[in-house]
């Protein structure tokens, strides 16, 4: 398919309508002077991609992202930025030495889960259909059976995941008090 | 080519009634509002705008509003200040797509999602961000303060408000709002019944998102003068005014269709043009409770709201999710 074969189709503008924010809007998150600003284009970015698996017909998770990413996570990262510290303006200090690393990385990963996806889809017979049932939702029940009957254990294994994601860095970021300091802490 | 065209031309007329509507309700109910705080205090409320009872007293502060200076603090976050109350009214907005009105989808506002309920809980979820971008952005100790409270309250009360419909989303099978509403009309009888817990919940939590009394510590006078919306004046001020009211009628029409049966009701056809007066009736009786309990009710303090969330709401939705469901299979 050529590039003007695949531009006539309208689908494909909504496509570049949420795509192009969302790639500006994710480049912001990084780039962006200002924390409070840096997570405002987070909920620009992720409110695109809902855009896009809505385009996908899958609604649930679409909204299931609004809900979760936008309605509570960036809330409150906005609310751990704002009860420490949330200055208005430019700030200076605010990129890291290791940026560059960093962002190697990144690409890192990226080049990564795209090589895995290509490889497991093309083992499991290529992606299907572009476009399956376009207009249609992906039924909710559908999704839900497949959960709890025939991906259960590899669903309750990605809890179990996060879990221990989440004790973790609960673990990592927590700061051992002495007994001393506790005991200053008890009286306060 | 006839067919997009009336599609496009559909469009822009529901566009257009639902940006009437939402001024047109955060009207009357805020008209319901002073006449009946009014009188569960012995006063008269509204009296001389209009001719009779006032009727004319929220267009003429809507007006007002609209004449008023459009002031934005000097050390203001511009972009953010302006945008939040487009973001509070985007999720007050969107949540009038849903509303079933009428058993034929042709007399809905937009249209009945398979997601219904799930849709407008996400989507009310939207407006947190207003408010805290409102807050941070007008650079004032007390819109700040009053940013954070909302944060932490809606935080709080979305989880109850969230697992309280789930029990009714069960025992209907669906979480289509058009299917909840026939589910309980082909019974016979509200879901209220079963799930009176549940909609008990859903009612305080709803106060809670709403930010009214009891529960209107983000905005409360005595303490932050008017908390994140300090700093706003006229139209924008007016967005978080119409916001409020527009929400209020919102999330009633989603407890009527979720508990009490929505538009249908004992022995009268729900495929008449009464649906949508039952709707509102009901609506109204929601409403009505709201006001009655925001002039009823002393605030509650920062830690008893959050402890009557996390201790007293989730843990008792919760079991009532269990207990609904091992119903469900049982029976």
């Amino acid at each position: 398919m050529t590039f003007s074969e695949w531009i006539v189709e309208p689908v494909n503008w909504a496509f570049l309508a949420m795509a192009i924010p969302m790639v500006i809007a994710a480049l912001r998150v990084v780039t962006s002077r200002n924390v409070v600003h840096a997570a405002l284009f987070l909920v620009l970015a992720l409110a695109a991609s809902a855009g896009l698996f809505i385009l996908l017909s899958a609604e649930f998770v679409a909204w299931v992202l609004v809900l979760v990413y936008i309605g509570a996570v960036v809330v409150l990262f906005l609310f751990g930025i704002m009860i420490t510290r949330a200055p208005i303006g430019r700030e200076t200090n605010l990129s890291h030495d290791t940026r560059w690393p960093a962002a190697a990385a990144a690409l890192g990963v990226f080049a990564v889960t795209f090589w895995l996806i290509n490889a497991v889809t093309e083992q499991m017979g290529g992606f299907g259909d572009p476009l399956p049932a376009v207009g249609r939702a992906t039924a909710t029940g559908i999704l839900g059976e497949g959960f709890i009957n025939t991906y259960l254990i590899p669903f309750e294994a990605v809890g179990f995941v996060l879990l221990a994601a989440l004790i973790g860095g609960i673990t990592l970021a927590r700061k051992d008090l002495t007994p001393a300091e506790e005991d200053e802490g008890a009286r306060v | 080519m006839t067919f997009e065209l009336t599609f496009w031309w559909l469009l822009a007329i529901k566009l257009a009634v639902a940006a009437a509507v939402v001024p047109v309700i955060g009207m009357v109910i805020g008209y319901a509002e002073m006449k009946l705080s009014a009188h569960m205090q012995s006063r008269v409320g509204p009296y001389f705008a209009g001719g009779r009872f006032g009727w004319a007293q929220l267009i003429a502060d809507g007006v007002k509003f609209i004449q008023k200076e459009d002031i934005i603090p000097d050390e203001a976050d511009r972009p953010v200040f302006k945008w939040a109350p487009a973001l509070v009214m985007l999720g007050t907005m969107a949540l009038l797509v849903i509303v079933p009105l009428h058993p034929s989808s042709r007399y809905g506002i937009v249209r009945d999602l398979e997601v219904g309920i799930f849709y407008a809980l996400a989507i009310s979820s939207v407006s947190t961000i207003g408010v805290l971008m409102a807050g941070w952005s007008s650079a004032n100790k007390y819109s700040m303060i009053g940013g954070l409270r909302a944060a932490g309250q809606l935080i709080a009360y979305e989880l109850p408000l969230v697992l309280a419909t789930v029990g009714v989303v069960i025992q209907a099978g669906t979480m289509s709002m058009q299917g909840i509403v026939s589910a309980q009309v082909a019974q016979g009888w509200p879901f209220v019944l079963t799930q009176f817990i549940g909609f008990a919940i859903f009612m305080i939590a709803t106060l809670a998102e709403l930010t009214r009394l009891p529960f209107d510590m983000p905005i409360a006078e005595s303490e932050l003068v008017m908390g994140y919306v300090t700093e706003y004046s006229g139209f924008r001020f007016l967005f978080f005014f119409l916001a409020e009211f527009a929400n209020m009628f919102s999330m009633s029409v989603i407890a009527a269709t979720l508990f009490l049966g929505g538009y249908g009701l004992w022995g009268i056809n729900p495929d008449t043009l009464l649906s949508p007066i039952i709707l509102f009736a009901k609506v109204g009786i929601l409403v009505f409770l709201m006001i009655w309990l925001r002039w009823t009710l002393p605030r509650l303090r920062e830690d008893q709201l959050q402890t009557l969330a996390w201790k007293w709401l989730i843990p008792i939705s919760i079991v009532n999710i269990i207990v609904t469901a091992v119903l469900k299979v049982v029976l």
